[in-house]
Formats: C-alpha cells, sequence, structure tokens
C-alpha cells in the first residue's frame, strides 16, 4: 500500500500525541510516589523529585498491613489461576476434540453466561456461600475457577485447539492412546502459548478483581490489595505522595508480568476477537 | 470415535458443573428473590409478586429512574468514544510507522492497571486544585473544570478516565484491520480513489465485524460499571454519577434489601439483552461478511 510522506507524517504526530496522553498518567503517578508533599503541590507542576523520596514506599506499605494484604492477593490469584487452567484445558478438549451428541448445543448455552451481567448471580451466590459459612473466606473467589475456570477461557483455549489438524488425535488413537494421554501429549505440549494466554488473563484478572473481595471478605486480615488499596485512599485522602506509592507498588506487579507476557497477550487479544 | 459422550461429558463436566451451581442456579435463584421481600434483616420473608418491579416503574422508586438515566447518559457516552478513539488509534498503529511495537505497548499498558490504583491516579490527576489537568488548563489559560466533583462533569470525567483502558479494543480493531487484503486498496490505487474512499469503502465494511463485535463487547461492559463509581464518586455529587449496578449494591450488600436488589438486576439483564439483541438486528444493514450475506 502506498502511503503519502505527508499522511505519514500526520500520522506519526498523531501517535506520539496519543502516547503520551496515555503515558502521561504513568509519569504523573511515578513523580508523585517519590516527592514530598511540598514539591507535589507546587505550581506549576514539577516533574523529578528533588530529592527522591524513596522512603514514600516505606511508610505507604507499613502505614496498612500491606504485607498480609500482599500474601492474601497472592495467594487467591495463584489458587486461582491453577484452577482456570487446569479445568478450562480440560473443558475446552472436551469441547473441541471429542465427539459427542449435544455437544455444540452444551457449548452455546455455556457461552451464553458471558452476555449475563454478574449482578444477577451475585446476591444469590452470596447467600449461597454464606449458608454454607464461607462468608468472610477465600473460597467464594477461589472455589469457582476450579469448575470450568470461565467460559472465556474456555473459549479462547477451544479456538486454538480447533487449529490443531486432528490426524494428530487420528494417528495417536490408532496407536492405543487414550483421550487422557492425546490431552496431556499432544493438545497441552502443542497449545503452551493458549495456555499462557488463559493464565496471564487469570492472573490480572483475580490481582485486579474489587467486587468480589468487597462482597466476600469482611475481617482487615483477610484484604486483599484493591480492597486494601480503597481503604487507604479512605483514611489518607490528601496525602497524594503515599497514596501513589501504595497506587504504584500495586500496579508495578502487573505491569512485569504484562512485559514478560507481552507477546502472548497480544496473541491472546487477537484470538478472542477474531471470531467475532 | 469411540466413548465419545461418555468422554465427552467427563471432560467437561467441570464446565457443565459450574454453569449449573454459578450461572444457571443463582440465576433462577435470583429470579425467584426478586419476587419476595428478602431482607436479610427481616425475620418473615414473602412472596410479593411483581411488587418489587412495580416499585421501580411506578417511580416509586426515584433513584430507580436516576441511576438509569445515569447510567444510559453513560452508555451514549462512552460507546462512540471507545469505539471512535480505539478504531482512529489502530488505523494509525497500522500504518507501517517506525516504532510501532512500542506504541502499541503505550496504548495496551494502562488497561492492565487494576481498577483501585487507575481511580487513585486518576482522582489525583482531575483534582480540582493541584491535579495536573487543571494546572495545564489554567497555564494555557483555558477554563479549569471540578471534574468529578460537580454535578455537569462528573459522568465525562468519569468516562474520560475509562478511555485510558482502551487498550485492548485497539488490538482486536487491529487484528481486524491487519486481515484485510492489501489488493483491495491496489484496487483502488488504480481507480485513483484517495485515504478517503479507501476508508469508505474497503477499511469500514472490512472491519464491519470486529466494529460489531467490539460495540456489543462495550456496550454490555459499559452497562455494567460500578469500580468506577464506588471508587471515584460514590455516586456523587448528589447522585449525578449513582451508576445503576452501583446503586444494586449499594441497595442489595449496604441496605440489606436483597429481593428489590435481585429485581433490579433482572431488569439490568433484560436492559442488556434488549441493546445487545437491537445491535444484532441492525448489524445486518451495516455488517459486512465476506462471502455473503451470513447475518
Amino acid at each position: 500500500m502506498r502511503i503519502s510522506k505527508l499522511r505519514l507524517g500526520a500520522g506519526y504526530t498523531a501517535l506520539i500525541i496519543i502516547s503520551g496522553m496515555f503515558i502521561i498518567p504513568f509519569l504523573w503517578l511515578i513523580r508523585s510516589s517519590l516527592m514530598d508533599l511540598s514539591q507535589i503541590f507546587t505550581m506549576p507542576p514539577e516533574w523529578i523529585p528533588r530529592p527522591f523520596h524513596w522512603d514514600n514506599f516505606q511508610r505507604a506499605l507499613t502505614f496498612l498491613p500491606f504485607d498480609t494484604f500482599f500474601r492474601n492477593t497472592t495467594i487467591i490469584v495463584f489458587s486461582v489461576l491453577i484452577g482456570t487452567v487446569l479445568t478450562s484445558s480440560i473443558a475446552a478438549f472436551g469441547f473441541s476434540r471429542i465427539e459427542w451428541r449435544g455437544r455444540d448445543t452444551v457449548f452455546a448455552i455455556l457461552m451464553t453466561s458471558m452476555m449475563l451481567p454478574a449482578a444477577v448471580t451475585i446476591i444469590p451466590s452470596f447467600l449461597g456461600w454464606q449458608k454454607l459459612g464461607f462468608y468472610d473466606s477465600f473460597y467464594p473467589l477461589i472455589v469457582p475457577a476450579y469448575f470450568g475456570g470461565g467460559i472465556f477461557n474456555i473459549f479462547l483455549l477451544r479456538q486454538f485447539y480447533l487449529t490443531i489438524p486432528l490426524d494428530f488425535d487420528e494417528a495417536a488413537y490408532v496407536d492405543g492412546a487414550t483421550y487422557f494421554q492425546i490431552y496431556m501429549r499432544i493438545i497441552l505440549p502443542l497449545s503452551r502459548s493458549a495456555i499462557i494466554v488463559v493464565a496471564l488473563f487469570s492472573f490480572l484478572a483475580s490481582w485486579n478483581d474489587f467486587m468480589g473481595p468487597l462482597i466476600y471478605l469482611k475481617s482487615d486480615n483477610l484484604f486483599t490489595l484493591a480492597l486494601g488499596l480503597q481503604m487507604f485512599q479512605g483514611t489518607y485522602t490528601a496525602q497524594w505522595d503515599l497514596l501513589m506509592a501504595a497506587s504504584a507498588a500495586v500496579v508495578l506487579p502487573c505491569v512485569i508480568v504484562f512485559l514478560l507476557g507481552q507477546r502472548y497477550f497480544l496473541e491472546g487479544i487477537t484470538l478472542s476477537g477474531l471470531k467475532g | 470415535m469411540r466413548k465419545g459422550l461418555f468422554y465427552g461429558l467427563l471432560f467437561t463436566a467441570p464446565a457443565i458443573l459450574g454453569f449449573i451451581i454459578f450461572t444457571l442456579g443463582p440465576m433462577i435463584a435470583s429470579l425467584v428473590l426478586s419476587l419476595t421481600d428478602y431482607n436479610v434483616f427481616k425475620d418473615q420473608t414473602s412472596f410479593i409478586g411483581f411488587d418489587n418491579y412495580s416499585r421501580m416503574f411506578s417511580g416509586e422508586d426515584e433513584l430507580f429512574y436516576k441511576s438509569l438515566g445515569v447510567t444510559f447518559y453513560f452508555v451514549v457516552l462512552r460507546v462512540p468514544a471507545v469505539i471512535i478513539l480505539s478504531f482512529f488509534i489502530a488505523l494509525l498503529l497500522n500504518m507501517n510507522v517506525k516504532g510501532r511495537a512500542i506504541f502499541r505497548t503505550i496504548i495496551y499498558l494502562p488497561s492492565i492497571v487494576p481498577a483501585v490504583a487507575s481511580a487513585m491516579i486518576w482522582m489525583w490527576l482531575l483534582n480540582p486544585d493541584l491535579g495536573l489537568l487543571n494546572s495545564v488548563l489554567s497555564w494555557l489559560h483555558l477554563p479549569t473544570s471540578n471534574w468529578l466533583y460537580a454535578e455537569g462533569s462528573v459522568i465525562p470525567s468519569v468516562v474520560l478516565t475509562t478511555l485510558w483502558g482502551i487498550g485492548s479494543t485497539v488490538i482486536i480493531f487491529l487484528a481486524g484491520l491487519s486481515g484485510i487484503s492489501k489488493q483491495y486498496y491496489e484496487a483502488i490505487d488504480v481507480d485513483g480513489g484517495g485515504w478517503y474512499s479507501k476508508l469508505r469503502h474497503i477499511t469500514i465494511p472490512m472491519v464491519s465485524p470486529t466494529i460489531f463485535f467490539n460495540t456489543i463487547m462495550t456496550i454490555i461492559g459499559s452497562f455494567q460499571v460500578f469500580n468506577e463509581a464506588y471508587i471515584l464518586t460514590e455516586g456523587g455529587p448528589n447522585n449525578k454519577s449513582l451508576f445503576y449496578v452501583f446503586y444494586l449494591w449499594r441497595t442489595g450488600f449496604r441496605d440489606t434489601e436483597m429481593g428489590y436488589a435481585s429485581a433490579l438486576a433482572w431488569v439490568l439483564f433484560l436492559i442488556i439483552m434488549f441493546f445487545t439483541y437491537f445491535v444484532f438486528k441492525t448489524s445486518k444493514f451495516w455488517v459486512h461478511y465476506e462471502g455473503g450475506g451470513r447475518t
């Protein structure tokens, strides 16, 4: 495709401006997290902390038991991640590599739950967990991940499995392999990147979840980072240096995970959108 | 293939059970609850038919219409903004500019920021006295705004904060764009058409299925906005940002009127279904599928 120099230049300029606007909130976050209050409030705003107040992080993170919040979040996030990867990859196998009557109908019915607003199920689910005595525990946040891991993830993996030639399975059947062996030895190794995508999405979704912990957790010592940060904000309204330090600390793990798995993220989103 | 049904059900059992336990069951329970006056702090619960629903629509509960209005306003403002902006950015990224991967990373990065942290950052950026936006505006001698704290600007401000997270919509558009064969554009070059006719006659029709997908997903998501309401505005000022799901949460979990909140949830579900259906129905007029008239 031929693109004129002028148009390329205009597009380039627009991209730089837009990226600038997307990155400024990050810079604002970082610079505020490293300044003392008096420099934060100078007008016009300054961008380079003088001096760098690394102690903001220490002060912010020790004011509330952020180490406990971090531990809680880690327990939830990894328990959810394991359940999601395990059961969604097995279910996706059942929905794509095994032929059985009614398979596609069942899958279509399950897919409808993607359109269902969480608001519809949240009250009965809450009451159910409460009846079972699991209110104010991690179970309501973790257990559902072991039952399919979310239809979106099954959909994503199914999309990927469908691109693997069925001949592979056929050859294995001839050699006497069982379905489970085919899943373990053929499908899983071949769909490593799709599994990583699901793991990454699952990590971010539960790391970022706010409504779930808000509804199911009551005791401070069970709080997640998201809840803790919100609690911090309620207590320290104008302490922007500490608030920004705490926020930066919550954002950092996500950024690291994203940068490590960037390639997979982009692949995964593309995979989910293509069949729209 | 052998023993298909048994193994098929075995492999999909967790997902099917999960659907029954965590979706279908609660859905039915929610429908039943919505016909009762269930309240955690009341001893007795009785079946009250459609009273909850008539309480909403009769106007007895003023906040219902209020929150509905707020949410519609938000959806009407946000959906076109998200679609147009992310399509525009995807078009820019689709040009073969140098450093494309870096731009793409920068655009996508904000969408992985946890909602609470993002809210915190935006509260500070939009702070009326000391925030960055007002500093820049006053430096440029432009009028400043109270952003999240004024009745007139609160919803547009919330829309603005959510536009920071449009990265995944952009990436989906980008995938749609990269699937368009170069030959089509070359045909226009031969005919002597410019960038506008390429956009109008090739790009937009060819990515219309992606526009369709993104529009539906954005509508569904926008109706359910909660975190922003809870963290950024708490529904204020003067209920001007009383988002529907926030109101539902407040009714069900703070005021513990779970019967009424369930009715609110079902009305939301029907509204979302209606809009999704509506977009589906209109799609045959504007969504172009390669290779024929699949609708």
